[in-house]
């Protein structure tokens, strides 16, 4: 992966004080975060808190009212592109083209992502193989499970084998199977190319399952940060990740959150059934 | 399950020309949304029966009143290329809602999210407007044949027609694009959409020449692509048939009008998803 960055040890996403407003509302606030190559971080925290928000910033979709972000050394703001091609996205909503085939839809993206003509179909045929999709390749999407929409989702964003993979709820609404099946996935892309993950996640086994690192963002900051262990004994011997982020956002994950998060969770629980 | 082979570099797109990368993912695009349609074509065949009305009912009345001048055309021969460059803006004009609702599943999300250029994205939907075009063309084709009306057949004329439907497609599925960008739900992209649609359709040449229009709706007529759509099919597609304006002007405008709006619409097109 190092052939995509200007320095080997810049980290693969930076970000100082970054902060995004919504009219009266500061989604984000001030976030300084870092995350190192090929390290899983989860981004912890209650609807609304500003995970989603903070990503799409990352993202280049959405500017920072201030502050500054960078993606594998690329500042999103001055070098949308480069950060772009670096970058692989799975939003929250299902939203692989349900009127393609799973193959059709990786070929999409292929071209998009500048993926050589002549490499096209190999990668293509490989990202269906690594994520269990080869025998309904040729099948429209509309007919898949959301985890097999997830896992197809997923290939699409490793296609170009970016630097960092931003996930946003990747495994909401899905039923546990299907569920430790993409867990499975990821941690084999990171142990295979060295993939940066950044996910945004309201589960705490997934939290505890998947990251070396955890930030917990409660009203758009980051209220605390470290690995889950280290989260965990700060706390006491006995103390889980649930105990953790109650202690650090005085609320259970489970609350929280604008009408519109729960109406966009919904929406997607509901494509899944 | 993991031969896969070590990352290799997907830089390819340092070394590639940027018209060359432009075209691919212009084509990308166009070619994905080419793919739904052919599987699913009954829209196609349900957007084809608003113009059959037309040709069928308010063309044979119109054509019995002699109410509009239309010089040495039949009415109908007069309104058949109207019919076609209104079928072509009612099938396009409808294209924002089809990009909100991409948008409500993060599709265009996931696009904007590619390091593809925005123009490429919103020219690709404009080619994939084209082909409905084109299909709609076929089967007006068809039935203004059916009707009598006398249809030029020669090869470059009809080419004209084909490059003049195509170029109209694109223009006015960018300007919904650019409308859907703005209004982002779908519910009021509707009532711009009808609030939209017959302005465009009455102020212009579609259905009554120029000259027989009012002064200031002549002026308004002047200023409406869809005018110069008409013009140019009605030189191309019917025997007989003149372009008021020049053919020349009628293919420039209209190319001119798509640059401006592909423009506007790519600068526009990233704030769908907020």
């Amino acid at each position: 992966m190092t052939v995509l960055s200007p320095m080997d040890q810049t980290p693969a996403v930076i970000t100082r004080a970054l902060t995004r407003r919504f009219d009266h509302l500061i989604a984000v606030d001030r976030v300084d975060l870092r995350i190192d190559r090929g390290a899983f971080h989860g981004l912890l925290g209650s609807n609304g808190a500003g995970k989603t928000t903070l990503i799409r910033m990352l993202t280049t979709l959405l500017p920072p009212s201030s502050g500054d972000a960078q993606v594998a050394g690329f500042d999103v703001v001055g070098e949308p592109r480069e950060v772009r091609r670096r970058l692989g996205y799975v939003p929250q909503m299902l939203s692989a083209d349900s009127g393609l085939t799973g193959r059709e839809n990786l070929m999409l993206s292929a071209q998009l992502y500048a993926i050589p003509h002549e490499r096209r179909e190999q990668e293509v045929a490989e990202g269906l193989e690594f994520m269990g999709l080869t025998a309904s390749a040729d099948v429209l999407v509309r007919t898949y499970s959301g985890g097999m929409i997830r896992r197809l989702e997923i290939a699409q964003a490793m296609l170009h084998h970016p630097a960092v993979l931003l996930l946003d709820e990747p495994t909401v609404g899905l039923d546990p199977r299907a569920k430790h099946v993409v867990w499975d996935r990821l941690r084999e892309l990171r142990s295979h190319f060295g993939t940066s993950i950044l996910m945004t996640t309201h589960d705490m086994e997934e939290a505890g399952a998947l990251c070396q690192v955890i930030s917990i963002m409660h009203n758009g900051q980051i209220a605390a940060s470290g690995s889950p262990e280290a989260l965990r004994s700060g706390l006491g011997r006995e103390a889980t990740l649930d105990d953790v982020f109650v202690r650090y956002t005085g609320g259970s994950i489970e609350e929280g959150g604008t009408y519109r998060d729960a109406a966009r969770a919904r929406a997607a629980v509901r494509r899944l059934e | 399950m993991t031969q896969l082979a070590p990352a290799p570099p997907s830089a390819a797109s340092n070394s590639e020309n940027v018209l060359v990368a432009f075209a691919r993912e212009v084509f990308a695009v166009a070619n994905a949304e080419f793919r739904k349609l052919r599987r699913d074509p009954t829209e196609v065949l349900t957007r084809s029966v608003q113009p059959i009305l037309w040709l069928l009912v308010f063309g044979q009345v119109f054509t019995r009143l002699r109410a509009i001048p239309t010089g040495s055309l039949s009415y109908l021969d007069f309104m058949a290329p109207g019919v076609l460059a209104q079928s072509v803006l009612f099938t396009a004009i409808f294209y924002g809602i089809a990009v909100i609702w991409e948008r409500d599943l993060g599709i265009i999300q996931k696009m904007l999210v590619s390091p593809a250029f925005r123009s490429a994205l919103v020219l690709g939907k404009a080619a994939s407007a084209g082909f409905r075009g084109l299909s709609q063309t076929v089967i007006i084709y068809v039935v203004t044949l059916v009707l009598g009306v006398k249809v030029r057949f020669e090869a470059l004329p009809f080419l004209g027609v084909l490059l003049a439907v195509l170029l109209g497609s694109a223009v006015f599925s960018t300007f919904s694009l650019a409308i859907a960008c703005i209004v982002k739900t779908r519910e009021r992209f509707m009532g711009i959409g009808q609030v939209l649609t017959m302005p465009l359709f009455f102020a212009s040449n579609a259905i009554y020449p120029l000259e027989a229009m009012p002064g200031w709706l002549q002026v308004l007529a002047r200023g409406n692509p869809l005018t110069y759509l008409v013009d140019a099919l009605r030189s191309l597609m019917v025997v007989g048939g003149h372009s008021a304006l020049g053919l020349g002007r009628d293919f420039l405008v209209e190319l001119g009008t798509l640059i401006l709006l592909v423009i506007v619409a790519a600068r526009l097109y990233p704030s769908l998803t907020r």
